[in-house]
């Protein structure tokens, strides 16, 4: 039963840390210099028509945890407000976006979690090796490569140079998209990669230096099992925190990645948002982005107690 | 168990070590890192009066020109001289990782010092504040910011500034409750000295070397994170020179098969974050945490 009340007791610190997080996004508009009214608008000159319908939306005219109310309100049925600068739905131009968004991350935490982890397993187990040292030295590079810069030299070598990818864009059809996304993915993945490689190094050659590790092998057990079972398996607690953490942070980066290679995501559309003070835009892809990296944070959380029961009896020496 | 403890005289150990000493035990790597920190420090103050041209007037003319005679690194989109707009560059890039440090620092170790020395509620509240901070990665903080107070290099220091604080306030309390238990402050209590005066005369400079470590760190981060910004428009503005803006306004140039100004800005920003890196993690050793 333990089990079942650390779940809940996970999930409500969620739903309050979305229920704060979701006011800070609202108070954006009550923060801004100048009237919320101004602030909404960004400073255009609207109808009057337009003008009343905002207050109405927003209930201007209504003390201010009442309009938080009605905007929690709405946003928990799907309506996130209009865009002032599109003329459109804020959920209709999210929801096209979405899936490029989703698609980009995933793929990018796909190769951190295979490239990474493969790299520092491999390099792990065989100390000293002509890959060890190789993953040193990319890896300590790599790790100080922010993503931007990694975007500018991706298209300066592998499309513009060498013309194996398209420089800009985002495909049409599955097979064109992943192929417009590859290189984006791996400016997104590359120093989060690095990291993941490093700190798997680290386990690895930690957990298979202990004694039940050199007990197992002097008893003569199979090799795989005991990198499976007795190296893999205690290694794998700071891998998956790295890693998750890792992964939650490309959540931001996207927004770079998507403006370096033109790609029309709910990243680069906040920030062209943010250019043009397009707040409802900007609150509802925070309050989107804010979630998806709550919710892999409570993901990693899951998976600590997963793989270490003693997460969950909170007796982990953390 | 200290000789302070028995002659009721504290003292802060940190104050014993020399500033000649700042670097000891960080190894060839630490003060390599410390040599180009200090140099690109010395063209964030000066760089302005050592560009040899000007770094703002455009020049259609000679636009993605390659280097020649007096232009080592060639010229910019609008036909500026790259190295002249690197060095005056080095300004904004510098001095708003600086600010971002400076804020989180001050409000981080405020936090975490009061959390360790009240503990109970005090200690509860602030954990729980910093956690719906960390909810906000950086650079998403930075974007609603400045859509919210118009884009510029300060909403966008600002916002980074509180994002990082819960990064700063969790090394740090772990390290007071550290302190707080030690017998000095026992001592220093039952001699009635205030809570406030034994934090600030003795906690706080007894973690002085875990600060310098963490803010060396934390500069790193906060230049990544704040030419990240200006890439994508929102930080510093063109055509005020600066690493991250020279990027994005370069950025055709790779398209046309013209990246050195680009790379060239891009180089700057990654030696001078390893930098930053290789030195703070290697006082973070040092530090013993």
């Amino acid at each position: 039963m333990t089990r079942w009340r650390f779940l809940a007791r996970r999930l409500a610190m969620l739903v309050a840390s979305l229920l704060v997080a979701s006011f800070v996004i609202f108070s954006a508009v009550q923060v801004a210099p100048g009237s919320a009214l101004s602030a909404l608008t960004g400073g255009r000159a609207l109808p009057a028509a337009s003008v009343a319908a905002l207050s109405a939306r927003y209930h201007l005219n209504d003390p201010f945890f009442e309009q938080y109310w009605y905007w929690l309100d709405n946003v928990l049925h799907g309506n996130l407000g209009t865009s002032i600068e599109w003329r459109e739905n804020v959920t209709t131009l999210m929801r096209s976006l979405a899936g490029t968004t989703a698609g980009l991350v995933l793929y990018a935490a796909v190769i951190i979690v295979v490239l990474g982890v493969g790299l520092g397993v491999a390099s792990g187990l065989r100390p000293g090796g002509w890959l060890d040292s190789s993953v040193l030295v990319a890896t300590a590079v790599s790790a100080a490569v922010p993503s931007f810069i990694a975007a500018m030299v991706l298209i300066a070598v592998f499309a513009v140079q060498l013309g194996w990818f398209p420089p800009l864009g985002n495909g049409s059809g599955f097979g064109d998209t992943i192929w417009h996304l590859t290189l984006p993915a791996v400016a997104l993945a590359v120093s989060s990669l690095a990291i993941v490689a490093r700190v798997t190094r680290a386990a690895v050659r930690e957990e298979a230096g202990r004694e039940h590790v050199q007990t197992a092998v002097s008893r003569g057990i199979p090799y795989r099992h005991i990198v499976s079972r007795h190296i893999l398996r205690n290694a794998a607690i700071p891998i998956t925190t790295v890693a998750g953490i890792t992964i939650a942070s490309l959540i931001a980066v996207d927004a770079v990645v998507e403006t370096a290679f033109s790609i029309n995501g709910l990243g680069s559309l906040l920030v062209q948002a943010a250019e043009d003070k397009d707040l409802a835009v900007v609150q509802g892809i925070s309050l989107v982005l804010v979630a998806a990296f709550v919710v892999i944070n409570l993901v990693v959380d899951l998976l600590y107690a997963v793989l270490d029961p003693r997460v969950v009896l909170g007796t982990a020496a953390r | 168990m200290t000789a302070s403890a028995l002659t009721g005289r504290p003292e802060s150990r940190s104050r014993r070590v020399p500033l000649a000493g700042a670097l000891r035990g960080t190894g060839v790597a630490g003060h390599a890192s410390a040599v180009i920190i200090v140099l690109a420090a010395f063209v964030a103050v000066f760089g302005r009066w050592l560009a040899p041209y000007d770094t703002v007037d455009p020049n259609p003319v000679l636009a993605f020109v390659g280097p020649v005679g007096g232009h080592p690194l060639g010229f910019d989109f609008e036909g500026r001289d790259v190295l002249s707009r690197l060095l005056a560059g080095a300004q904004t890039s510098m001095i708003g990782p600086l600010a971002v440090v400076a804020i989180s620092l001050l409000i981080g170790i405020a936090l975490a010092v009061a959390s360790a020395w009240r503990r109970g509620a005090v200690d509860a509240t602030v954990s729980a504040g910093l956690g719906i901070v960390f909810a906000f990665p950086g650079i998403l903080l930075a974007v609603l910011s400045t859509a919210v107070f118009g884009a510029g290099l300060p909403a966008a220091a600002i916002a980074l500034a509180v994002a990082y604080i819960p990064y700063v306030a969790r090394v740090l309390r772990g390290a007071a409750l550290k302190e707080r238990s030690q017998p000095y402050v026992a001592a220093l209590e039952v001699q009635g000295v205030s809570g406030a005066a034994i934090c600030v005369k003795h906690i706080i400079p007894n973690l002085s070397s875990l600060i310098v470590a963490q803010a060396t760190i934390m500069f790193g981060w906060a230049m990544v994170d704040l030419a990240a910004i200006s890439f994508l428009g929102l930080g510093v503005q063109a055509p005020t020179p600066d690493w991250g803006v020279m990027i994005s306004e370069n950025a055709v140039g790779i398209q046309q098969g013209y990246p050195l100004p680009a790379l060239a800005a891009g180089a700057c920003v990654i030696i001078v974050v390893i930098a930053f890196n290789v030195l703070g993690e290697r006082l973070l050793e040092r530090s013993g945490s």
